[in-house]
């Protein structure tokens, strides 16, 4: 029952799916892992062309929960691909996110990957 | 031993489809999120555009006008047709997004745009009063300038680019205010059909 229970939060939505599959092990390009989870992506996405949001703006724009952002956002934090401010307006906490330089190259980086995976399977 | 709960379908995950076809849906998607995000630079380019069409019509009628009185006239009109088309238009962008006007960075682009805007307002009743109605051009072109620079700290950095257009034409009117009519044409009119065309394609409408 453990096993089942590790099974169900491996392939939970917080954690990124694994990438390869018996079918297309060869034609997988080295993509960053991190940002290829959908949430992740969104949030990297939204912030790409806004110079900052806060919390409460990317949980309505990426229709998700605070629990759910909140984990990908760290996972993105931690690996710096955001930056994130913490301050108070009033009494209420506020954070504020930015997408950094290495997020930036890191988005640009997997557009092209997909870009380049497109344009070969036409070629092909 | 049987597992005594029921039997879950499983749902077909996007993952296991062709990499080619999962691409297009992570750009599509990527594209979709900049779009839906847009709505947060409170920027509504087409609305921009109209702007600048009536911008350019009010010109065109003002430049026929016999007193400074009437020229004015013609102005305030435009500001209210202006407000009147850009206000919707912003709402509309928000909403198609599914968001507020109240939104983060929309007020945060209000508390920015908004007191070059009040400036502009107090200085065009005392230059009224004192019948400098030649430096209005100059001091509305430089104001809206200094509003649009100081709200796109918090949008979409092509605003900048915007802001620097109105303060070169607002420069130029308060240098020669012989041109002012044409500069408001060049500024009001020119710079939103050009940059609202432009965040219109480029930033979601």
């Amino acid at each position: 029952m453990a096993a089942r229970l590790k099974l169900h939060s491996r392939t939970s939505k917080l954690t990124p799916a694994p990438l390869s599959s018996a079918h297309h092990c060869d034609e997988l390009p080295d993509l960053d892992r991190l940002i290829h989870e959908r949430i992740r992506l969104g949030i990297v996405s939204a912030l790409a062309i806004n110079d900052s949001l806060s919390f409460n703006d990317l949980r309505r724009l990426l229709k998700t929960t605070d629990g759910n952002l909140s984990v990908h956002a760290r996972k993105l934090e931690e690996a710096g691909h955001i930056a994130c401010h913490k301050f108070f307006e009033g009494r209420i906490p506020r954070s504020e996110y930015r997408l950094t330089s290495t997020g930036r190259r890191a988005l640009e980086q997997y557009i092209k990957q997909m870009e380049d995976l497109i344009r070969r399977t036409r070629k092909q | 031993m049987l597992d005594p709960r029921p039997h879950r379908r499983r749902r077909p995950h996007t993952r296991s489809r062709p990499l080619p076809l999962r691409a297009l849906d992570d750009l599509r998607y990527i594209r979709e999120t900049m779009e839906r995000s847009a709505a947060f630079t409170a920027s509504p380019g087409w609305g921009q555009l109209l702007m600048g069409v009536t911008a350019l019509a009010a010109a065109a009628i003002a430049s026929q006008q016999s007193t400074p009185t009437r020229w004015l006239s013609v102005w305030l009109i435009e500001a209210v047709v202006a407000v009147a088309s850009g206000l919707p238009a912003t709402k509309l962008k928000a909403h198609r997004a599914g968001l507020a006007l109240t939104s983060g960075p929309s007020r945060k682009f209000a508390l920015g745009f908004l007191p070059s805007i009040a400036a502009a307002v107090l200085l065009t009743v005392a230059l009224v009063r004192a019948h400098e109605f030649s430096l209005l051009p100059g001091v509305w072109l430089l104001l809206y300038g200094t509003a649009i620079v100081s709200a796109a700290a918090f949008s979409i950095p092509v605003l900048r680019g915007m802001g620097l257009g109105f303060l070169f034409t607002g420069t130029l009117a308060l240098y020669d205010p012989s041109w002012g009519n044409l500069l408001m044409a060049a500024g009001f009119g020119g710079l939103h059909i050009v940059f609202g065309a432009w965040i219109g394609a480029k930033h979601g409408g």
